[in-house]
This record gives C-alpha cells, sequence and structure tokens, in this order.
C-alpha cells in the first residue's frame, strides 16, 4: 500500500468546488460534459467500421472474438412479467463462459436482458441505469419503461451501421403496470406482451407459444420460462449452462431461481409423456 | 505492423498496390488466476512470440497495480503495455482525487469502460484481474478486448487457455466429482504449476519461465518457476 498520510484528509478537490445553493438547471449546465455521449477511439483509416467489420471477420490474421449465442425470453401474463435466460457465451466453437448473467439489473424496477454482443449490452444498459437516475433527479418520479426503452433506442440508434450488436428486452413495472419492450441496435423498438431473442429463440418460441396464455398462475408462468430455455439449450449448442429466471412485479424485480440445465435435463426425463400414437 | 507505400522503381508498368492497417499481432501466452476464500493467485508465462519466433523467454505480462490488485494481460504485448501505463494514471488520479486507493471492484469496472471506449479500434488484449475484494476473499474478473467482463472464482486465458481452462474445472471448481478437496493456497500453487508446465508441454506459445503472484492480506509475494525452453 503507498503511503498517503502526507495528503490533507476529507475530500478531495474534485468536488469542493460545487456551488452551495443553485437552481437544477445551473448544477447541470456546470457539468454538462459527464452528461453528454460518450466518445470513442477511432482507428486512423479511410474507413472505420469496414476497418472494425474486418477486424471481426473470419478472415482476419488476429480475429477479435466477441462471446455470443443466447437464448433469452420474457413474457406479460396478469401477475407481471417473467424474464428467463440461459448462461451460456461461446467465442467460436470453445464454451468462454457458463455463468454469464444475461439478466441486467439496470435498477430496483428495471432490467435488461443481453443477446448478440456481450460487451455492447453491458455497456449501455449501464449507461441506461445511469440516465434514467439522472431522470429521477430531475423529475422526481421513477422513469417508465417506455421511456427508459427509448433512451436505449436512441443511444444505440446514434451509432447505427457502426457494428454494434444488441438485442435486448428491456423490462419493468411503472405507473401504466408491466411493461416490456425489445429493442435492438438497428434501432427497432417494439412493445409486446411475449419475445424470445438470440440463437436459440426458435425453439424457445415454440415451447413457449405452446403453453402460454395470460392466465398462467405464478408458477406456471415460472414453469413455462424454464422449460422453454430448457429446450432451447437442448437443441441450440451456442445456448446452455443454466437457467436464470426473474419475475418482476409492482415493487420491483425478484430473483425466483437459477438452476443447471443438466439437473432439469434428469427432472423432465422423468416426467410422464403422452403417447405419439 | 505492415504499411506499403506505393512501388517505385523503374519499370514502367504500373501494378496494383496493396495498402492495408494491420495493426495487430498476437504475442501469445497464457494468464491464470484462482481466488480462495482469503487469497488469491495470479500467474503467467513469460514467454513472447511472434508467429514461430520466441521474441523474448522473460517479457513478463502480469502486472502488480498499485491499489494492490493483479492485472494479467494476453494477446498483443505493446497493447498491454499501453493499457497497464493507462490505468496506473487512472489510479494514480483517483488517489489525488479521493485520497485513498481504489477498491478491487471499481478498478473492475473501470478497466471494463476503458476498454469499452476503445469498441471500434479494441485493445487487442484479453485481461484477468485478480486480487481481494472489499470483504478480504479473494476475487477474480476476466475480461474480453472489448470491455465484457464476468466475476468469477478461475479463470485461464491466452493461448493454452482452452487447454487448462477444463482441467481447472475439474482440479478447482470439482465439476463432476464427488469428493472436494478444500482450496488451500498450497494446493493452489501446486494445480498452477502443474497447468503450465502440462500446457508447455502442448503449446508452443507457452513456456520459458512461469511468474507467479500470490495475494493475501499480508501483502503479495512473487514467485517465479522455470519452465521448459523448446
Amino acid at each position: 500500500m503507498l503511503d498517503l498520510s502526507f495528503l490533507p484528509s476529507g475530500r478531495g478537490g474534485a468536488v469542493t468546488d460545487l456551488p452551495d445553493d443553485q437552481d437544477d438547471a445551473q448544477t447541470f449546465a456546470m457539468d454538462a460534459a459527464a452528461f453528454s455521449h460518450p466518445s470513442f477511439v477511432l482507428p486512423s483509416v479511410a474507413d472505420p467500421v469496414a476497418w472494425m467489420k474486418h477486424q471481426m471477420s473470419d478472415a482476419a490474421e488476429n480475429r477479435i472474438k466477441m462471446a455470443k449465442g443466447t437464448t433469452t425470453l420474457a413474457f406479460k401474463f396478469k401477475d407481471g412479467i417473467i424474464v428467463a435466460v440461459d448462461s451460456r457465451a461461446t467465442g467460436g466453437t470453445y464454451i468462454a463462459s457458463q455463468s454469464v448473467k444475461k439478466i441486467i439489473e439496470i435498477n430496483p424496477y428495471l432490467l435488461g436482458t443481453m443477446a448478440g454482443g456481450a460487451a455492447d449490452c453491458s455497456y449501455w444498459e449501464r449507461e441506461l441505469g445511469r440516465r434514467c437516475r439522472v431522470y429521477e433527479l430531475r423529475n422526481k418520479e421513477r422513469i417508465s419503461v417506455a421511456a427508459a426503452s427509448k433512451l436505449l433506442s436512441n443511444m444505440v440508434y446514434a451509432y447505427k451501421g457502426m457494428g454494434l450488436s444488441m438485442g435486448t428486452m428491456v423490462v419493468g413495472w411503472d405507473k401504466t403496470g408491466p411493461a416490456l419492450f425489445y429493442v435492438d441496435s438497428d434501432g427497432q423498438r417494439l412493445k409486446g406482451d411475449l419475445f424470445s431473442v438470440g440463437s436459440g429463440s426458435t425453439f424457445a418460441y415454440g415451447v413457449l407459444d405452446s403453453g402460454y396464455h395470460c392466465n398462467l398462475s405464478i408458477e406456471e408462468a415460472i414453469d413455462l420460462g424454464r422449460r422453454s430455455i430448457y429446450h432451447a439449450t437442448f437443441r441450440d449448442a451456442a445456448s446452455g449452462g443454466s437457467v436464470l429466471i426473474y419475475h418482476v412485479r409492482q415493487d420491483g424485480w425478484q430473483v425466483i431461481s437459477r438452476t443447471d440445465v443438466t439437473e432439469l435435463h434428469y427432472q423432465y426425463a422423468e416426467e410422464p409423456r403422452p403417447s405419439l400414437l | 505492423m505492415q504499411m506499403y507505400e506505393e512501388q517505385k522503381s523503374s519499370c514502367p508498368v504500373k501494378v496494383p498496390v496493396e495498402c492495408r492497417f494491420s495493426p495487430y499481432t498476437d504475442n501469445g501466452g497464457t494468464t491464470l488466476a484462482i481466488a480462495g476464500d482469503d487469497f488469491c493467485v495470479i500467474a503467467g508465462d513469460t514467454r513472447q512470440s511472434e508467429g514461430y519466433s520466441i521474441n523474448s523467454r522473460y517479457a513478463p505480462k502480469v502486472y502488480q497495480l498499485s491499489n494492490g490488485s493483479v492485472l494479467a494481460t494476453g494477446g498483443m504485448y505493446a497493447d498491454g503495455v499501453t493499457l497497464v501505463k493507462m490505468i496506473e494514471q487512472r489510479l494514480e488520479w483517483y488517489r489525488h482525487a479521493h485520497d485513498k486507493q481504489m477498491s478491487s471492484g471499481a478498478l473492475a469496472q473501470m478497466l471494463s469502460t476503458i476498454l469499452y471506449h476503445k469498441r471500434m479500434f479494441p485493445y487487442y488484449v484479453w485481461n484477468t484481474l485478480g486480487g481481494l475484494d472489499e470483504d478480504g476473499k479473494g476475487a477474480v474478473y476476466s475480461y474480453d478486448p472489448v470491455g465484457s467482463y464476468e466475476k468469477q472464482k478461475w479463470n485461464c486465458s491466452g493461448s493454452a487457455g482452452h487447454l487448462i481452462q477444463p482441467f481447472l474445472d475439474n482440479q478447482i471448481g470439482f465439476t463432476h466429482q464427488k469428493e472436494k478437496a478444500p482450496l488451500t493456497l498450497e494446493r493452489v500453487v501446486q494445480v498452477t504449476k502443474d497447468a503450465f508446465t502440462s500446457a508447455t508441454e502442448r503449446d508452443i506459445y507457452t513456456g520459458d519461465n512461469l511468474e507467479m503472484f500470490l495475494v493475501t492480506q499480508n501483502g503479495i509475494e512473487k514467485t517465479r518457476v522455470e519452465l521448459k525452453k523448446d
């Protein structure tokens, strides 16, 4: 440890020059830079986007692999929203991790899911969390899910065509009740009752659609979410690990469970199945 | 890095000249970190290569940072050095602004943002950050080149990462095993040595020396073990 005893104790110089009592507008104006869009370093080439695209392609000599491959889902029902995801990250054919947290806790009332580039999702959803906090401080009330998802959509739309890759669901509970939005890096933003995103989404949709209706009980809804992810991990090699489930209610989100898919495999195998004839 | 300028010759025939910007090289090497209850071991080999050439037998890529954390870098050596310089500067600014050392959790998040700010021109580096967290427990954070990170108990990345990681899952995480041995510092050091001596036998980019940092509440101990030189 470095000896810092020579420094004066108490707060450092960075925050001592805050004005004592001024209205919000001036306080924010003073430090406008801190609330602006982040900036990115660019390579000094004619077409940075094409360059980056090449570096991430199979043709690149030293390829930059980003974690990819996912199954995520979320759906509304009478008692809120269920969010369920797998936990596998793959770089090419290598399983980079079996323990990724693909549900991002933006704040106690908002969740985001992760599909596509892991860094893109976690960076922009963290930035979204910061902006939601600033909104709360300015307006003395929580941001709606519609507004939050639009903040995210507008942020990534500013970088459209520059190689960002994210397919996310923004989920929460606001004045209007439970709300669910799909936002992706192309700039698409959709409101809906049921979404599944990622390479295993088609498999998840198959199970989800066959069992979904609005009047599911909480237990039934949790089970449906878990089964959908499990079956996606069974057929999609890029999905796997464990199934993480959150439940969004009026008083915020709750962690329901994290179960290894191998455990689910043997659990489901013992259940009686209908005869095919 | 290669940059070709237009051909200058006496030949009157013009040929198309390729111009490209390829700033990345993979200098190989393997890094490993394992967190225990009250300790953390961060290790890396010291070989630096380019293709089939060995540039150096002792080019350390595991760095002890000024806040008591240890950062292991893999991938492109030059980018790793640049990144560590940048982190050290930010750690110093933080000390002056806040009159205290940055916690390992804060450093972990800061490293992620530093990497993401070069999202369009990434550092070609796979980082593993090790140390003790705010409660004195061992902590390991691993990163992709653009800043996606995860807190883990053990991690191995770099050129022999795919060889060692399953071995660690088995010997440290005891996956698919009934009996679980207690994770002592001595056992972690032994597993680390075994991992590197074995990886050296199968990976051409791993070898020469193994440098280990043992982080405990009493401080950081740095040790070096020889690996095969062929």
